[in-house]
C-alpha cells in the first residue's frame, strides 16, 4: 500500500472476510444512523401514517394524499415565500459580498484594518442574541423610519451582510495575479470594469462557494421570519410545520410531506454543489 | 460615472504620467474602496451593530413604549441573575452546549477515522452521513419530535427496545428531555464536525503513518502519537465553533419542547424570547442577551489566547 492512501486506522488495507464484514456493518450502521430518519421521513411523506407510531422506514399504503392536503393547507404558498426570500436574499448577499471582497482584496486603504475587525467582530454577533433589539430596528429603521415587520423583505435584508460569504470572497480575490489588474488599467480600463470583466470572472469557485452556503443559511432561517412574520399569510415552509403540527385535523403524515418539501431544496443543493460546499467548509473553518 | 472618467477631472493640470500612473496602482480615488464597502457596511451598521447598542443601552433601562425609556442601572441585570428561571436556564444551556460539543466531536472524529479514504463507496457514506447538516433545524426538529412519541410504539421506543431498554417518555418526560434535545444536537453537529476532521486528517504527513507503521506501532498507538497532536488545531476551532453553537441554540429547543416539561429543557435564548415577546419585558430580555453575549466572547478569547500560547 502506498503512502498516499495510508490511513490513521489502516481500514483500506485490511483485507480477508472477517475485515470485509466488519467494515460492511459499520458502514451499515452509520448509514442507519444517519440517513435513517430521513429516509424514514422521506417513506412516511408518502404513506399514510396518521399516527406517530406509524413512522417507520416500511411504506404503509403508499399514497399522495399527504401533499394533497398539505397544499391544501397553503403550503404552496409557504414554499413561494421560502423561494422569494431564499432567491433574493441570495441575491443581496452575493451582490455585498462581491464588492466587499473586491474592496477589501484589491484595495490598500487607511482604516482598513478597522473595517476588517468589524466584520469579523459581526461573526462573534450571533443573530439570536440580537434578536430583540433586531425587531425594534426592523420596525422602524433608523433615519430611513421604514417599517418592515411583517413583510417579506424584513426577513431579507438582515441577511444581506454576511461576514463568512465577504470574507471568502476576500480570500479568494487576494489570489487573482496584480498583473491581470495592471495590464487592464494600462488598457485604459475603469474601476467598474476591471472588478466586473477582470477579476470577477476568475472568482467562480468563490462564487459556488458563498452561492451554495448562503443558500442553506437562509434556507435555514427560523428566529428571524419568526420575528418578523406577523400573520401566517408571510411564514416561511419551516415555520409553517409548527403551525401544521399543532393543527389538529393534521396528520404527522401531512406534516412529514412538508417537512421533505422544506429539506428538498437544502439538500439538493448540497448533493449538486458537494464540491463547492466542501472548499467552503475546510475555507471556512479552518482558515477563519 | 467611472472612476477613469473622474480621474482627469480632479486631477491638476499638469500632473506627469507616472504620478497619475502611481496613484492608480495604489488604487485610484480614496473613495473608491469605501464605495466598493458601503452596502456591506450599511447593512452591518442597521442590523448587527446598531441592535447590539440598542441591546446595550435597553439593558441598563425600563423599556415602556410610548411612556419612554427610564434609567435603572444594573437593575435589570440583578433582576435576571438573581431569577431563578435564569439561573437554570443558564446551567441548562451550558449542559447542553457541552453535552453537544462533546458528544459531537468524539463521534465526529470516530466517523472521520472510519470514512477516512479514496474509495468510491467511502464518498457515498461520506455524503449520506452528511445530509442532517443540511437539513434545516426546522425540519430536524419535527422529524425527532415524531420520531421522540413517548409510547412503546414510537419510533425510537421500538429501535431502543431493540437493545432491551425503555420505553422512555423522551422529551415529554422532565428526566431525560435535556438528554433528548442533545441527542438530536448530535446527530446533527458531529457530520459537521466529521468534515472539519476529514480536512484536518487529510493535511497529516502520511509519511508519520508509515514510519509509526515501521516501527511497530498499534493501531491505537499511531492515533494517539500522530493523527490527535496533527489534529490539534483542528480541535480547538471546532471547540470554539460548537461551544458558540450550544450557547445560542434556540430552534431546536423551541419546536422540540419550547423550555417544557416543567423547565427542564428552558435555555437562555428561550427564555429571552419568552421575556422579551411574550412578556414585553425587553430591559430584562436584553440583560440576559448581554450576558450570553459576555459569555460567547469570554469563551472565544480564552479558547484562541490558549492557542496562541500552545504556537507560541
Amino acid at each position: 500500500m502506498s503512502a498516499a492512501t495510508e490511513t490513521a486506522l489502516g481500514l483500506t488495507e485490511s483485507k480477508g472476510v472477517g475485515a470485509r464484514v466488519a467494515k460492511f456493518v459499520i458502514y451499515a450502521g452509520l448509514f442507519v444512523v444517519f440517513a435513517g430518519p430521513l429516509l424514514a421521513l422521506l417513506v412516511g411523506s408518502f404513506s399514510h401514517v396518521s399516527d406517530p407510531t406509524q413512522l417507520s422506514v416500511v411504506p404503509n399504503r403508499p399514497t399522495l394524499g399527504n401533499f394533497r392536503i398539505a397544499f391544501d393547507h397553503g403550503v404552496l404558498r409557504y414554499l413561494l415565500n421560502s423561494f422569494f426570500v431564499v432567491g433574493f436574499g441570495l441575491l443581496l448577499q452575493v451582490a455585498v459580498s462581491v464588492l466587499a471582497g473586491y474592496a477589501l482584496a484589491r484595495k490598500v486603504f487607511p482604516l482598513m484594518t478597522l473595517v476588517l475587525v468589524a466584520i469579523l467582530a459581526t461573526m462573534m454577533l450571533p443573530e439570536e442574541i440580537l434578536a430583540l433589539p433586531l425587531t425594534l430596528v426592523l420596525a422602524d429603521l433608523p433615519v430611513l423610519h421604514l417599517n418592515l415587520m411583517g413583510t417579506l423583505a424584513g426577513m431579507i435584508v438582515p441577511l444581506g451582510a454576511w461576514a463568512f460569504s465577504i470574507l471568502v470572497m476576500t480570500e479568494f480575490m487576494k489570489d487573482v495575479p496584480r498583473e491581470l489588474e495592471e495590464a487592464a488599467r494600462i488598457d485604459g480600463a475603469g474601476e467598474l470594469r476591471i472588478f466586473a470583466q477582470i477579476i470577477l470572472p476568475l472568482c467562480k469557485p468563490a462564487l459556488g462557494v458563498i452561492g451554495v452556503f448562503g443558500f442553506t443559511m437562509i434556507w435555514d432561517q427560523y428566529l428571524l421570519p419568526l420575528l418578523v412574520a406577523q400573520n401566517s399569510s408571510s411564514y416561511t415552509l419551516p415555520l409553517a410545520l409548527r403551525t401544521l403540527r399543532i393543527d389538529q385535523a393534521v396528520t404527522p403524515g401531512v406534516v412529514l410531506a412538508a417537512s421533505l418539501l422544506a429539506l428538498l431544496p437544502s439538500v439538493l443543493v448540497f448533493l449538486f454543489f458537494q464540491r463547492s460546499f466542501a472548499r467552503g467548509l475546510t475555507s471556512g473553518a479552518l482558515k477563519g | 460615472m467611472s472612476v477613469r472618467e473622474a480621474a482627469p477631472l480632479t486631477a491638476r493640470a499638469p500632473v506627469t504620467r507616472t504620478s497619475a500612473r502611481d496613484r492608480r496602482r495604489r488604487g485610484g480615488q480614496w473613495w473608491v474602496p469605501w464605495l466598493f464597502l458601503a452596502p456591506a457596511l450599511v447593512l452591518f451598521l442597521y442590523f448587527k451593530f446598531i441592535p447590539m447598542a440598542r441591546a446595550v443601552s435597553m439593558s441598563v433601562q425600563e423599556v415602556r413604549p410610548y411612556l419612554g425609556n427610564t434609567w435603572v442601572g444594573g437593575a435589570n441585570y440583578a433582576e435576571i441573575l438573581s431569577s431563578d428561571g435564569f439561573r437554570s436556564a443558564a446551567w441548562n444551556t451550558v449542559v447542553l452546549a457541552v453535552g453537544q460539543t462533546f458528544g459531537s466531536m468524539v463521534l465526529g472524529f470516530g466517523l472521520a477515522l472510519l470514512v477516512e479514504g479514496q474509495t468510491r463507496k467511502l464518498t457515498f457514506i461520506r455524503s449520506a452521513a452528511f445530509l442532517p447538516v443540511v437539513v434545516p433545524l426546522a425540519v430536524t426538529a419535527e422529524l425527532w419530535r415524531i420520531m421522540y412519541h413517548p409510547t412503546g410504539d414510537g419510533l425510537m421506543n421500538q429501535v431502543i427496545g431493540l437493545i432491551g431498554l425503555g420505553p422512555s417518555g423522551f422529551i415529554n418526560d422532565p428526566h431525560t428531555s435535556l438528554a433528548s434535545i442533545a441527542v438530536t444536537g448530535i446527530w446533527r453537529g458531529a457530520p459537521y464536525d466529521m468534515m472539519i476532521f476529514l480536512a484536518g486528517l487529510a493535511g497529516i504527513d502520511r509519511g508519520l503513518y508509515e514510519a509509526a507503521t515501521v516501527d511497530g506501532a498499534s493501531t491505537w498507538r499511531r492515533i494517539v502519537h500522530v493523527t490527535l497532536p496533527g489534529l490539534r488545531p483542528v480541535f480547538a476551532i471546532l471547540f470554539v465553533l460548537a461551544a458558540v453553537r450550544g450557547f445560542r441554540t434556540f430552534t431546536e429547543v423551541f419546536l422540540l419542547t419550547n423550555g417544557g416539561p416543567n423547565g427542564s429543557t428552558e435555555v437562555v435564548m428561550t427564555l429571552i424570547y419568552k421575556l422579551g415577546l411574550e412578556q414585553s419585558r425587553l430591559g430584562v430580555g436584553s440583560a440576559g442577551a448581554v450576558l450570553l453575549f459576555a459569555a460567547t466572547l469570554v469563551l472565544t478569547v480564552c479558547v484562541q489566547l490558549l492557542r496562541r500560547r500552545r504556537s507560541a
